[in-house]
């Protein structure tokens, strides 16, 4: 699904990637766990093609198709969604008019018909009551003046609208309670299938208690230094990240 | 990246003005030059009665002495007054019927997409369409003389209802009132004229379309709308110039009179030639536009949203004088190229609970300049007023200006006051979260854009509101990168 191959990449010409190689396959969750400061976030933002970062090297490639060079737009046409560790507010956009866009800028892309109306608002509030909003979710501005759990779940309302190839979920699980935390897990799962890849950033173990992954990397210092299953979560549990510093 | 970003800046600045071309046809053209002989004859031509040139003279008078004003935030070529010509107008004759209207004229309105004809129009909207100089066709007077509407040209009002126009004509705008409507008083050859009887709510939109076509002609229309006890009515006025490299001028005057429970509503899509990348040409928009609430609970409601101009100036004002009286003001001004934006309004709260809303939303992208300038006045009889100043601004791109001049005068101790105020760029963060979902640049700019004039676009009759969506779309696209 997707290929990252020693990638480098710096903000405001401070390295932050010094190197990393990761390959995610078709039907497979991978977590990337690591303390704050260590390169997580900007390696999301980096598959997504954010413009403050700036790659110096190496490559990324989605379905054997090298997106490095690839406009954001386009990545996120080819499959490719993040879930924003903060979504920032559209005041005046409503959420509906917004996640219409994104589907018939999707459908049109794929060369598919638009959604209708009437499909569209099912289809939303099937999801809606399962991440446990009410349909006036739909009329709110986007982002503007939802609680830390709102901005998660419409993350993941949209996550399920779109229906991607690969989501790269960045610190999804930071400052939700334990039920929102268990309704976005929930809705990962269900997003999951044979077909599509997640990759999960976070620094806690606690969403990985609901979301079982595949892989498990830690990534110090821009480096993915070990990689390893389930119990690679709980020895950093026990003892830190600080042995895994050579 | 940069540089993709700065083509796509520059594509943008080169496109074309949709609604630049020029229509030929023959006219009567004034040679350039103002004097009282050009009033006369202007006057006469116009077969006025004496009483109006004596009003167009004292004006003129006036304006001779005053002094062009330069407190407004934009900065232009000064106008040379004796270069302009005055009157233009198409050689026909204006009667009911629309087969002696040039065709050339009914092509051009069709071209810009007002139909002339009363079956294409859209159902509900009466239009009075003016060309440079004049009045060329008014659509279903017939249909509003049933309800007792008055809606026909400036000029035929003159000729029909003189004690009408005697009666209101620079009640609300004195001719000394400032220096482009003294001019204006002076020199106005035509406009709309909208009565609406007591008790008479408007069956349909009434629509005026302002034309400039002429070269090197001034547009100096005049629109007067009174609203009698208890009625209703909606207007709406439209603007396109073609594009030339010399900047022309428009000073035009609207008078708004509603009478006691009256309410007039009046909406403004102006998209007159903007001038080039380099700021070359365009139109110079001096407009006064002013309306008074004379009764009690009568209402006055403006809403424009300006997106065409070089330079514009103008402060849609409400007079509040009756009890209970409302004044409404929601505008988006949009400057992109070198385009400067100097407007606002101003609200006067003379009677008892009074109340004004102000919102306005100010665009500036490539190196345009927007200026808010608002005035809220509460006068010492003025008990219990009440205004809202909302004026937020958003930023595109980083060779643009935002500017905000509130002001506020209280003589009556229980006013109650709010006035909020932002300024924001298009934030990098928004266009990359658009993006991420597979939302190009443009179609962001416009969503963003479009919520930010949510609560303006709001107040327009619905077809406008499409149109003014549309015409913002058009005018931000790929501006920024």
């Amino acid at each position: 699904m997707i290929k990252i191959k020693n990638l480098k990449a710096s903000i405001e010409d401070k390295a932050i990637l010094k190197g990393i190689n990761l390959e995610i396959p078709k039907g497979e969750i991978h977590v990337i766990m690591g303390r704050n400061g260590s390169g997580k976030s900007t390696l999301a933002n980096v598959i997504a093609g954010n413009e403050t970062c700036e790659v110096d090297g190496g490559s990324i490639a989605m379905n054997g198709n090298d997106i490095t060079e690839m406009s954001i737009e386009n990545r996120a046409l080819q499959g490719l969604f993040l879930c924003f560790q903060y979504p920032v507010a559209i005041p005046g956009v409503s959420m509906a008019y917004f996640l219409r866009a994104a589907l018939n800028a999707k459908n049109k892309h794929d060369g598919e018909e638009e959604m209708d109306a009437v499909q569209f608002l099912a289809t939303a509030k099937k999801i809606l009551s399962e991440l446990g909003l009410d349909d006036s979710f739909l009329k709110r501005s986007i982002n503007d003046g939802f609680s830390g759990g709102e901005k998660k779940k419409s993350e993941i309302l949209q996550l399920l609208m779109l229906n991607p190839q690969l989501a790269v979920l960045d610190e999804t699980d930071s400052g939700l309670d334990v039920d929102a935390l268990r309704t976005v897990a929930k809705g990962v799962n269900e997003f999951k299938n044979d077909n599509n890849s997640v990759l999960i950033i976070t620094h806690y173990q606690r969403l990985l208690e609901y979301i079982k992954p595949d892989v498990v990397h830690i990534m110090i210092d821009g480096k993915i230094v070990k990689s390893g299953d389930m119990t690679l979560v709980h020895e950093v549990e026990k003892n830190g990240y600080s042995w895994l510093v050579k | 990246m940069i540089d993709k970003n700065q083509q796509i800046i520059d594509s943008t600045l080169d496109q074309e003005y949709k609604y630049g071309f020029t229509t030929n046809i023959e006219t009567t053209t004034f040679e350039p030059g103002l004097d009282e002989g050009v009033i006369t004859k202007l006057s006469k031509l116009k077969k006025e009665p004496q009483w109006l040139l004596d009003w167009r003279l004292k004006a003129y008078e006036s304006w001779k002495k005053m002094e062009e004003p330069t407190w407004a935030q934009v900065d232009y070529t000064p106008v040379d007054y004796q270069a302009l010509s005055y009157y233009s107008a198409p050689k026909y004759k204006k009667n009911d019927s629309l087969d002696d209207v040039d065709p050339d004229i009914i092509e051009t309105y069709n071209k810009l997409g007002i139909s002339l004809n009363e079956q294409k129009r859209l159902e509900g909207v009466a239009v009075d369409a003016v060309f440079d100089s004049v009045s060329v066709a008014t659509t279903f007077k017939k249909e509003l003389a049933k309800h007792g509407v008055i809606f026909c040209s400036f000029s035929e009002a003159v000729i029909d209802h003189p004690e009408l126009v005697k009666k209101y004509l620079g009640s609300v705008i004195p001719s000394t009132d400032n220096y482009f409507a003294a001019l204006n008083s002076a020199v106005f050859s035509d406009g709309s004229f909208v009565y609406i009887p007591k008790n008479v709510r408007c069956p349909m939109e009434l629509s005026t379309y302002f034309r400039i076509n002429a070269a090197n002609t001034g547009q100096f229309e005049r629109t007067l709308i009174i609203a009698d006890e208890g009625s209703h009515v909606s207007y709406l006025e439209g603007c396109t110039a073609p594009m030339r490299d010399e900047n022309q001028l428009h000073a035009a005057c609207v008078e708004l009179v509603a009478h006691k429970d009256a309410t007039i509503k009046y909406s403004t899509i102006q998209n007159w030639y903007a001038g080039d990348k380099e700021g070359k040409g365009g139109i110079y928009n001096f407009v006064t536009k002013r309306g008074i609430c004379t009764g009690d609970r009568a209402k006055i409601s403006w809403t424009q949203v300006e997106t065409g101009s070089a330079v514009t100036w103008k402060y849609p004002s409400v007079i509040m004088q009756g009890d209970h009286s409302v004044g409404e003001f929601y505008s988006v001004a949009v400057t992109k190229n070198k385009q400067q934006a100097d407007t606002g309004t101003k609200m006067i709260h003379i009677g008892k609970n009074t109340k004004s809303t102000i919102i306005s939303k100010g665009i500036s992208a490539g190196e345009g300049q927007n200026t808010y300038r608002g005035g809220v006045k509460i006068l010492k009889n003025a008990d219990n007023a009440r205004n809202f100043s909302q004026c937020d601004s958003i930023l595109i791109g980083n060779k643009c200006g935002a500017h905000t001049f509130p002001y506020i005068d209280v003589k009556n101790p229980t006013a109650k006051m709010e006035h909020e105020a932002t300024t924001s760029s298009i934030g990098e963060d928004q266009l990359f979260y658009c993006n991420q979902r597979g939302i190009n640049l443009d179609d962001a700019v416009s969503m963003i854009v479009n919520g930010f004039c949510k609560e303006v676009f709001a107040e327009l009759p619905m077809e406008f509101a499409v149109e003014a969506k549309q015409l913002i779309e058009v005018t931000l696209e790929n501006s920024v990168g």
